[in-house]
């Protein structure tokens, strides 16, 4: 299973990269993309939303399935990324490669409290 | 029947609506305590990496990489599935002892022929050569579809059904029942022992040829002038000119033990192992009904979009006849597609028309059109080219009614199927 160590990840199966400019860029990872399927379908928040941790923000649909996208923490959508809107198939053959959107966190220390990459693993391994 | 949202998932495939999860694709399938049923290709689809699902009790591969690839080789070139889930049943006359010494002239009982014309909803009377099969619903004396089935006619002595996987012990138990009923002499015997590979695609039978030109000349030679729905015999293969995909192609019977030699050697000349995604996708662009999720025992055929399957004209008493006749229909099966861009249409998703509400049954992304298509439960009075609003996670959003098929042999019907009346 392919799980950068770099990068932090929530339970329900999205990552999230700290930028150095204190901003937080989410996307789903290798293992919700292999186990969704072709992604066909993608809906990302409005630029300026805020959202709640936990909250559902986004929604992800393949062949298969449609899937929510849940906020790691609290904070505001700055931006989205149009290219996966265009193409949902990149995630497919790169889940870490491309991003869904980008957060400023209210709280920067929440990201503390999110799951790293043996914990995931590890949670992962639990479903 | 209440309607429900439309699935609504975290990405571990939990719902997160409250409602039942009714999607046999359900992601991150746990065997758990089940002991799931397994094919005799179950070790093939495990060694090729294939994703597993629970599909009516049935271990069986949903995809072995990329659905969407495995669709488009069915479309353009070949693929093949495993249907060794799905049952084959011979219906024979019954040579027990007891028969032996029954006064000929006493009520000899009916044969397969005279006991199916009555058991199934479309008429045995049109198979007239051998080796020609017939689509026909199992209904109840209520006009309920208990199964949608095969028929093949082989002799008067011998016909084969074929029925769905989750249906198997079910319709053979009614069928039993009701051969009881009428005292028919026959014997009803379910083909375990039978393994089923379909391979469809516009290349599909050259690449079978290809396989039995070194193991079974005479085989090859028979299927070579088959037409289409028509089945031949030839030592261990049955090869029928059938399918699920709307593309050409064979399914083909043989015993279990040799499955795995030619599903192997069928891989070697270029066919492309598909799942049930692929094969779900394929049959939703053909237009065909999946049983239990487009039909099942609360809806008669007519109301399936299977009228024409269903012969009420004619003096032939079946299961099932009384009760159609005295019904009239308010609901169609229909179908649909997305114009709005919003979300992708999934099974149980409202519909809202000009003359009431209907449900989604069936829903999907098609690949080959590149839009979202479904096959869907409206009030009977609306027509296709009629736009109507569908509930996408709590959006309304707009799409036509289209009468199916959507795709046949590769390519779209989309320019055409929206002027077709119903």
């Amino acid at each position: 299973m392919n799980v950068p160590t770099n990068l932090k990840y929530t339970a329900s199966h999205e990552w999230i990269r700290s930028e150095s400019d204190g901003t937080l860029t989410i996307g789903i990872t290798d293992h919700a993309q292999e186990a969704l399927g072709d992604l066909v379908f993608i809906e990302l928040p409005a630029i300026g939303r805020k959202v709640k941790a936990g909250e559902a923000c986004a929604v992800v649909e393949s062949v298969k399935a449609a899937s929510d996208i849940y906020a790691p923490v609290s904070g505001e959508i700055i931006a989205v990324d149009e290219q996966v809107v265009a193409s949902p198939e990149m995630i497919n053959a790169d889940a870490y490669g491309h991003w869904l959107y980008k957060l400023k966190p209210v709280n920067a220390a929440d990201v503390a409290s999110l799951l790293d990459a043996a914990a995931y693993t590890a949670a992962v391994g639990e479903e | 029947m209440p309607h429900r949202r439309d699935a609504r998932r975290n990405l571990s495939g939990k719902r997160t609506d409250g409602a039942k999860l009714t999607n046999s694709f359900a992601l991150f399938c746990r065997l758990g305590n089940v002991l799931l049923k397994q094919t005799p290709l179950n070790t093939v689809h495990r060694a090729a990496g294939a994703k597993m699902v629970d599909f009516g009790g049935w271990d069986m591969p949903v995809s072995y990489g990329s659905q969407i690839e495995e669709h488009l080789a069915v479309r353009r070139d070949a693929g093949m599935f495993d249907v060794s889930h799905m049952l084959a049943v011979d219906v024979e006359p019954r040579n027990a002892p007891e028969d032996a010494n029954e006064n000929l002239n006493a009520v000899a009982g009916e044969g397969a022929r005279g006991f199916l014309r009555y058991a199934l909803a479309n008429n045995v009377d049109k198979l007239t050569v051998a080796g020609k099969a017939l689509y026909s619903c199992l209904l109840k004396p209520d006009g309920g579809v208990l199964d949608d089935l095969i028929v093949y006619f082989l002799s008067e002595n011998r016909f084969r059904i074929v029925v769905n996987a989750s249906t198997a012990d079910k319709d053979v138990a009614w069928l039993r029942s009701l051969i009881d009923e009428r005292g028919a002499k026959l014997t009803l015997t379910p083909r375990r022992d039978l393994a089923m590979i379909a391979v469809q695609g516009p290349r599909a039978r050259e690449r079978v040829w290809a396989v039995l030109q070194h193991r079974n000349a005479e085989a090859k030679a028979a299927t070579e002038p088959l037409k289409p729905f028509m089945a031949a015999e030839v030592g261990e293969y049955f090869i029928a000119r059938t399918g699920y995909t709307g593309e050409d192609g064979f399914e083909v019977m043989l015993p279990s033990a040799h499955v795995i030699e030619f599903w192997q050697a069928l891989a070697a000349v270029g066919v492309r192992p598909c799942g049930l995604g692929a094969r779900d996708t394929l049959r939703l662009e053909a237009g065909m009904n999946l049983y239990g999720q487009d039909m099942d025992e609360t809806v008669n055929p007519v109301e399936s979009g299977l009228a024409w399957t269903v012969d009420l004209a004619s003096a032939r008493d079946f299961v099932g006849k009384a009760a159609l006749l005295a019904q009239t229909p308010t609901r169609q099966l229909t179908g649909l597609l997305l114009e709005d861009k919003g979300g992708v249409l999934r099974a149980h998703q409202k519909v809202m028309t000009r003359a009431g509400e209907g449900e989604v049954t069936s829903g999907t992304f098609s690949p080959t059109l590149g839009a979202s298509i479904a096959l869907a439960r409206l009030p009977a009075g609306v027509a296709a080219g009629e736009r109507v609003q569908v509930e996408v996670r709590g959006k309304a959003l707009g799409a036509h009614i289209v009468k199916p098929p959507f795709v046949r042999h590769g390519k779209s019907l989309l320019t055409s199927i929206k002027e077709k009346p119903l």
